[in-house]
């Protein structure tokens, strides 16, 4: 047999391809299952990280059912319509207009008693996607806690949203100024804050990473809008 | 390969006189990238020993069929199939691990090492030099990384494998963590000093 022809050529690589791919298919099908219980436990962490838990990885799943006592998922109209938050994806939603949009609450309780509604964020950095989570207290208004992370910001520059050093800027906000409804923003050091809500700086050789914070922040608050008010009022 | 060469230095050579990283000075970007951190650098150092030794078997067994027109791809195909099943099992195993490492296992395709390797060595070879080669210079990239992320760990942040080394009691005397180890640098710089002493030791290379 001709091994240089063009025929065999193209039958061995179609064969080959076919192997490989059969292989590949193979694992990914074994693995799924664990692969989407890591995930899992990594978003679970992520959630308990806005209300300043970090667990030790093996107790992740036990302490986010300890702590995450209830779930929402809401309209924009405040009206609750369903029950499980984890299960909504953040990253479909926010494509959607806002008054369409499932919007995911997290209740806490934290061992002291006090409840926290943990609501989550999504939206652009500067090379990929940036998410986070934002802590409420219990009066709707302060913010408790906050945690942000990304897909593939520079690092040293964008990347430091990770960072506690960031995200513990948050604590004590308020995103309620005068009874309109303020998220927080980002802005640059020294500067006030555009139209006077609560600002935290943003990071230096960061801007447009910070710039996608602030975006994010009321992009996916103002929805909640109606439905923390009814907190409030409570 | 006109020379028969004793299995034991196929195996051996890599690991020091011929040692990939400090001697052909391959893969250095993932060296840069993965060794700010112990753990990292000897997950990656493993998953570069399976990937090479696996695709250096599997090319050596087929190389007698491989068209050569093509024989790069077909080395491009496999050598990224083993790549997609370890960073998959990675994410089901060693998911923290994963998330660290990011791209750069599924960089390990690009690793100048692995290419090389499949052309110079499984190419001509039969399966178990081939194995033994792939070992080998897996092995003698796992080392390199191993020592610089070693290095890098302990001076730049003072622990190894996560856990404190540097006392206490240093810090409390004005001891500081070299913040310049973790940056991307430094890891340069180290290896530099591994060929430095590598090179004095052995003065044959040149």
């Amino acid at each position: 047999m001709n091994k240089q022809s063009n025929s065999y050529t193209i039958i061995y690589i179609i064969v080959l391809v076919v192997v490989v791919g059969a292989a590949l298919a193979f694992t990914a099908m074994g693995l799924k299952d664990r692969q989407q219980q890591n995930a899992d436990a990594d978003r679970m962490r992520q959630i308990l990280a806005a209300v300043h838990i970090t667990p030790a990885p093996a107790d992740v799943v036990a302490d986010f059912g300890k702590y995450i006592t209830s779930q929402a998922v809401v309209n924009s109209r405040g009206e609750t319509v369903g029950d499980d938050a984890f299960a909504v994806s953040v990253a479909a939603q926010v494509k959607l207009p806002a008054d369409e949009r499932q919007l995911p609450v997290f209740i806490c309780t934290l061992p002291d008693g006090s409840l926290k509604y943990i609501l989550p964020m999504y939206g652009a950095g500067l090379w990929g996607p940036i998410w986070g989570y934002v802590a409420l207290d219990s009066d709707a208004t302060t913010i408790y806690g906050a945690y942000f992370a990304h897909q593939g910001e520079t690092p040293g520059l964008g990347a430091e949203i990770e960072k506690p050093a960031f995200s513990d800027q948050f604590d004590g906000k308020t995103i309620w100024k005068d009874g309109n409804f303020m998220p927080v923003a980002v802005v640059k050091k020294g500067q006030p804050s555009p139209s006077g809500e609560d600002y935290v700086d943003g990071i230096s050789g960061g801007t447009i990473t910070s710039k996608g914070v602030s975006a994010m922040l009321s992009d996916c608050l103002k929805p909640y809008e109606p439905y923390l008010l009814t907190l409030r009022l409570k | 390969m006109a020379d028969k060469v004793s299995n034991k230095s196929i195996f051996l050579n890599p690991l020091s006189k011929d040692n990939p990283v400090i001697v052909q000075i391959l893969g250095i970007c993932s060296v840069l990238a993965v060794t700010a951190k112990l753990e990292p650098a000897i997950v990656m150092g493993l998953s570069v020993i399976a990937v090479l030794a696996f695709s250096n078997v599997i090319i050596s067994l087929i190389r007698n069929t491989i068209p050569t027109n093509i024989r790069i791809i077909v080395q491009l195909v496999v050598v990224a199939g083993l790549v997609v099943i370890v960073s998959q099992l990675l994410q089901a195993y060693a998911y923290d691990v994963s998330k660290q490492l990011s791209v750069f296992i599924g960089l390990i395709i690009t690793n100048c090492i692995l290419m090389g390797r499949l052309e110079a060595f499984a190419m001509g070879n039969k399966p178990w030099p081939s194995f033994l080669d792939g070992v080998g210079n897996g092995a003698g990239y796992a080392v390199i990384l191993v020592i610089v992320g070693f290095f890098r760990e302990l001076l730049g942040s003072g622990t190894l494998l996560g856990y404190q080394v540097v006392p206490q009691w240093c810090y409390d005397h004005g001891y500081v963590n070299n913040g310049l180890m973790i940056l991307p640098p430094m890891a340069l710089i180290v290896v530099a000093c591994i060929i430095w002493v590598h090179r004095s030791i052995n003065k044959d290379i040149e």
